[in-house]
């Protein structure tokens, strides 16, 4: 015997929805014309300067990250000969444009998840989980459908999904991180006469450095699981090579593009990771 | 009360513990009505940490204050700077109420005027031993060359020159401790406020930074109120002692006072339990051995080790430290001269006891027939340090007289 659960009928909350979005295009299409072209600009300034750069010297500053971040030439060059494979087969154009999205999407993330990760860790966040829960789970097509409606296709909405994927761990690592600073240091702390600010900013910070790296580190990661996503919404680059093979049904084709994005992945993991450990340390 | 350098009125600390409990106001209430402690927390659910202290800390008095955990002296102690604000009572520093003090004159207060040394350090592991001894300083807004400069002074009163740019989590506990009491004294304060901040090291330690605490106190007369458990150490360095029980101050006095008139059975049996149970064991009075060589290195090691350290006999061991004796310098010297081998002159016949757990009392007739120092081992004779004959007469004495003050 099965149960249903009682018909309550249509409530037209979705319609209600659609109608707020519309309302939202029709009367603020200016406001959200602004954002687009202050977004496209940046996302295009960002590809200038990667087309910019010589190929070589790309490689080289990657080289030298590596001996910086990671203490090692051999990383460095291991990393510099990776990145120099996708040029080899011909994608390094693609990548450059990957590669600002993903930058962008990083730059905006830094700068929205660190205040509000401060924020979490200051105020009772149970109120706010759940939101980030929502953000790291709700399908991404579900805000690329209004995301698409208000900016249109491209590189605008791409950013914009991937900076609400991507933020997450980086709200979540730096409030953890701030939190789970020894209490006995900030009472210390506090008996000198710090001010909050002077707690946050000379003990809790420096103490939480290794996590919100962490945080960083997982920032960038995500953002790159993005592309191929944001593909889908007209982002042009390495994802966009591998929509297409899929839906030609090209395997070589886009299992070399997608080895490309593992590639950018795994640069952008070890320069990061860097960062983490020089964290831990004191400097 | 102008002329009041520091004192304490009626400090009452009230936490709430488990719920429902009532505003803590309405506790005071019922606490100043008469309520029991034990009533209180079993019909409100409040606890009352602290209970109508009150005291008065003279300019360069050493006030110390002792209890069992769980009698409120941290609690106390955290009151006075406010990091705990206190339920009820006033604190007047030179004449002002702290308790009146609004954000910027406390934050003002905690920097010029008291200083806090933890019982777990609270060092700032991110930063150097120099840039954590300067952190209050910094706060100050001192710059960072006449910081730096007072910083180093600061490292030279407690003995750590030197190891200015050292990781704070390399170093050993009484040396996290040295620099935890150089950052409070950095800040000049008045008043220093010690929260059990020798307990968490180890005795022969905890008995060098007293000293030196001692002897710092000479030097710059500054104000202390320290939090203890331990009686012995609340005599030795306290002008007057203070102790607590279920968050009530029971008696202040001088050490002799209470010693002479303890106020009740409690500050009594306090006095006389601790001291009894306190018997001094063999590992209390242990030395490092001044002297050691290995059985491999020879003849002329051992010299050198005896010349450097003044002494005129060397503990021999072998690669995994077991004692095999001691030879003295005689004997090293007529092995150099090639009248004898080191095998020969090696004393094996030494005073040793490997029971360094044991009390002292247990080794006393040893002492009395040694004619060197008795060498202290492990069950596997492995050598762990000595005792001299001085230290044991020294530690019975010393229990001798403490026995006498206090029948």
């Amino acid at each position: 015997m099965t149960s249903t659960f009682p018909q309550v009928g249509d409530l037209g909350i979705a319609t209600q929805i659609d109608n707020f979005v519309y309302y939202l295009n029709v009367n603020f299409s200016s406001a959200f014309g602004l954002l687009k072209t202050i977004l496209l600009a940046y996302v295009n300034f960002l590809q200038g300067i990667l087309s910019f750069l010589p190929w070589w010297l790309l490689l080289l500053l990657i080289i030298v990250a590596g001996k910086k971040l990671r203490k090692s030439w051999c990383q460095g060059l291991v990393l510099a000969f990776l990145v120099s494979l996708i040029g080899v087969v011909g994608y390094w154009q693609m990548m450059n444009e990957t590669l600002a999205i993903v930058l962008a999407a990083v730059t905006i993330s830094l700068l929205l998840g660190f205040p509000v990760g401060i924020l979490f860790s200051i105020i009772d966040d149970k109120y706010f989980l759940p939101v980030l829960d929502a953000m790291q789970t709700m399908p991404t097509f579900v805000y690329m459908i209004p995301a698409v409606m208000l900016l249109g296709p491209g590189k605008v909405p791409a950013v914009l999904a991937t900076v609400v994927y991507a933020v997450v761990p980086l709200i979540r690592l730096t409030s953890h991180g701030l939190r789970n600073v020894d209490a006995a240091m900030i009472e210390a702390a506090q008996a000198f006469g710090s001010s909050r600010w002077q707690v946050l900013w000379k003990v809790q910070l420096p103490q939480a450095r290794s996590t919100i790296m962490t945080g960083v580190n997982q920032t960038l990661l995500m953002a790159v699981a993005m592309v191929v996503t944001c593909s889908m919404i007209g982002a042009n680059g390495l994802g966009m090579e591998v929509l297409i093979a899929i839906n030609r049904t090209e395997s070589g084709r886009g299992l070399i593009a997608g080895l490309c994005i593992v590639i950018i992945a795994v640069l952008l993991d070890r320069l990061t990771q860097g960062l983490v450990v020089q964290g831990g340390k004191r400097t | 009360m102008k002329d009041v350098f520091f004192r304490v009125e009626g400090l009452t600390k009230l936490f709430p513990v488990g719920f429902p409990s009532c505003p803590t106001k309405e506790a005071l209430q019922y606490l100043q009505a008469g309520m029991s402690r034990t009533e209180l927390k079993e019909k409100h659910n409040v606890l009352a940490a602290v209970q109508d202290v009150s005291f008065e800390l003279k300019q360069g008095e050493c006030l110390t204050l002792i209890g069992l955990s769980g009698s409120g002296k941290s609690t106390i102690l955290r009151c006075l700077n406010r990091l705990q604000e206190p339920t009820a009572g006033k604190i007047y520093f030179q004449g002002e109420d702290v308790t009146a003090y609004n954000k910027q004159a406390l934050l003002n207060f905690r920097q010029k005027h008291v200083a806090m040394v933890f019982q777990n350090f609270g060092l700032m592991t991110h930063r150097s031993v120099l840039d954590n001894v300067c952190y209050g300083l910094e706060i100050q807004g001192m710059s960072l060359q006449d910081r730096y400069d007072k910083g180093r002074s600061m490292l030279e009163l407690v003995g750590l020159t030197g190891w200015e740019k050292e990781d704070v989590n390399r170093l050993s506990g009484g040396m996290k401790q040295r620099v935890g009491l150089a950052r409070a004294l950095a800040c000049d304060p008045d008043i220093l406020l010690m929260d059990e901040a020798f307990s968490a090291l180890d005795p022969l330690v905890r008995n060098d930074l007293q000293f030196e605490l001692l002897c710092i106190q000479q030097k710059v007369g500054k104000s202390i109120i320290f939090i203890t458990h331990d009686i012995d150490e609340a005599f030795k360095l306290g002008n007057r002692v203070g102790i607590l029980k279920d968050g009530k101050l029971i008696q202040l006095a001088t050490p002799e006072e209470m010693l002479a008139k303890p106020k009740d059975a409690y500050v009594s049996k306090f006095i006389n339990s601790v001291d009894s149970s306190k018997v001094v064991s063999i590992t209390n009075i242990m030395e490092k051995p001044a002297a050691l060589v290995r059985v491999a290195e020879g003849a002329h090691l051992a010299l050198n080790s005896m010349r450097i350290n003044g002494v005129s006999s060397a503990y021999v061991v072998d690669d995994k430290m077991q004692l095999l004796g001691l030879v003295t310098l005689d004997g090293v010297l007529q092995v150099l001269d090639n009248k004898q081998s080191f095998a020969n002159i090696l004393i094996e016949e030494i005073p040793v006891t490997d029971t360094p757990d044991q009390p002292v009392r247990s080794i006393m007739n040893l002492a009395v027939h040694a004619k060197y120092p008795i060498a202290v081992t492990d069950k596997y004779n492995h050598l762990r340090g000595i005792v001299t004959k001085a230290a044991v007469l020294g530690a019975l004495c010393g229990k001798q007289q403490d026995g006498e003050s206090t029948s």
